[in-house]
């Protein structure tokens, strides 16, 4: 009995943490984003609030929380208010079979720093990167605008077109770590980062991420210059603060995914674990908002002949070969 | 060949950004530090005054014709000397388009525009200039010029008592 109460209560501090950090992440890493893009365009970005601007995320919830929370005439009441909340939600549930550091032995009892080390934790993963796309969906159905449902059928399409590839990228990963679960595949690469031993599926993975997580160069639902901003047009507030949140969110979780299946999750020298796997999370992130700086967005027919002839092909390729080669290898 | 051109396409603008990226932004972070702009620059009007400190304008309404939105009015009086002024004079601010055109119609180079930028403010009616809010001591522009030295007929000199004139012509010494 006592035994359950603690593990419950560390369970809780666990999931606090988890939800403090992620938020405070996705908080600041919007303030990066338009920092880093500023300098990139030789601006300086927000810098008026605080030293350097740093309560620029603060001032946005407020600005967010404070403005008309507006429904559409004709908009599917119910859906239209609830499809924010699934984005930002199943973002932030991803994070629960993340590890991020080997388990802390604290008063003679060993604490996996992971919520819950599901031993089937990508699939879960991926389970909630589709669930996704609902929020994104049923926000664009239910706005009754043209240009939501362009986003959102857009977006359903890319997700669904890019899944494929974002699947396949990662056999080679669960074959060299043997398992589903996200801690053995950390595990696996103790001495080599998944990185070194799987180029050309980091780099499937990296393009399919992107897509996924429907960010620059592959923002096709959101792009603002063809249909307004897609899915979220019709919001505005806190819910579109949600879908917006949700998507930095979203980075984060990106940036732990890539930490964890390829960077060599919490591995590194010198430096405690923890700070080796924020600091390859934010690393991916930079990556992100790099390309965001660099790339434009490419015609939407363009996106899914990509997808389907280039990198599915090649992720197929990939696995055949990763297959022989670790067979060869091994024998 | 094609791919090699796309992934060279695509890496390139990666390398662009990062350059930029330790660039020094050409922004001017405005209330701390401010452009001084150059010295033609269409900003605040004034009235300006001649070489030897009497009043350019001489309330000949052009500015007020020239100006497209309407925001210069005033009223014209005479002196005892028969020199015009103008006994008020008005630009309203808040309508301005700062297109110089008054400046271009003016005469007498009364009124000018100067670099002085920062006139914004909260309440519209201070945005409302008053003759002796536009009249400035100096010269402006031409440091030189006095209307009334070239021009002016008979107002404040004789009739061709300016220095580069000559006088009146006899129509009859001109006869063949």
């Amino acid at each position: 009995m006592n035994d359950l109460l603690i593990s419950l209560v560390l369970i809780l501090v666990k999931l606090g943490l988890i939800l403090g950090v992620v938020l405070t992440m996705a908080a600041y890493l919007v303030l990066a984003e338009r920092k880093i893009l500023g300098r990139m365009q030789l601006r300086y970005g927000p810098n008026r609030i605080g030293p350097g601007g740093m309560m620029q995320p603060l001032c946005d919830v407020i600005k967010l929380l404070t403005k008309e929370d507006f429904v559409p005439d004709r908009a599917d009441k119910w859906i239209f208010l609830f499809a924010p909340g699934l984005t930002a939600l199943a973002a932030l549930l991803s994070f629960a079979v993340v590890p991020f550091s080997p388990p802390v032995t604290l008063f003679g009892r060993e604490i996996p720093m992971v919520v819950c080390d599901l031993n089937i934790g990508l699939l879960y993963i991926f389970g909630l990167s589709s669930l996704a796309v609902y929020g994104v969906v049923l926000g664009g159905w239910a706005s009754n605008s043209k240009y939501s449902l362009l986003g959102a059928l857009r977006g359903l399409a890319q997700l669904v077109s890019y899944e494929l590839a974002l699947g396949l990228a990662l056999v080679p990963v669960v074959m060299s770590a043997k398992s589903f679960s996200l801690n053995a595949i950390v595990m696996a690469q103790a001495d080599w980062p998944n990185l070194l031993r799987h180029p050309l599926a980091f780099i499937i993975f990296m393009i399919s991420i992107t897509a996924e997580s429907k960010r620059t160069p592959f923002d096709m639902p959101e792009a603002e210059n063809e249909i307004v901003a897609g899915y979220h047009t019709e919001y505005s507030g806190m819910r579109f603060g949600l879908f917006f949140v949700g998507e930095y969110i979203n980075l984060v979780v990106i940036g732990a995914m890539t930490t964890v299946f390829f960077l060599g999750g919490w591995h590194g020298p010198f430096l405690p674990p923890v700070v080796w796997f924020i600091l390859k999370v934010l690393f991916v992130a930079f990556l992100f908002i790099w390309a965001r700086g660099s790339m434009p967005r490419p015609r939407y027919d363009q996106l899914m002949h990509f997808g389907w002839k280039v990198l599915i092909p090649l992720a197929l390729l990939n696995v055949v070969l990763s297959g022989a080669i670790s067979l060869a290898v091994n024998s | 060949m094609n791919l090699w051109r796309d992934i060279k396409g695509t890496l390139q603008p990666f390398w662009v950004t990062l350059g930029y990226l330790f660039k020094k932004p050409v922004t001017i972070q405005y209330p701390e530090e401010k452009r001084t702009p150059p010295p033609r620059y269409r900003a605040r009007i004034v009235l300006t005054c001649n070489p030897d400190g009497s009043e350019r304008c001489v309330a000949c309404q052009l500015c007020s014709a020239a100006c497209p939105v309407n925001c210069i009015s005033m009223q014209a009086a005479e002196a005892a000397d028969g020199r015009r002024y103008a006994a008020w004079f008005r630009i309203n601010f808040s309508r301005c388009i700062f297109c110089g055109l008054c400046t271009e119609a003016c005469p007498t180079m009364a009124i000018q525009t100067t670099p002085d930028y920062e006139i914004c403010n909260r309440d519209v009616l201070k945005l409302v200039h008053e003759k002796e809010d536009l009249l400035i001591d100096g010269c402006g522009k031409d440091t030189e010029y006095n209307f009334y030295e070239h021009s002016g007929i008979g107002v404040v000199n004789e009739r061709g008592g300016n220095e580069d004139e000559y006088g009146p012509v006899d129509p009859k010494s001109l006869l063949p």
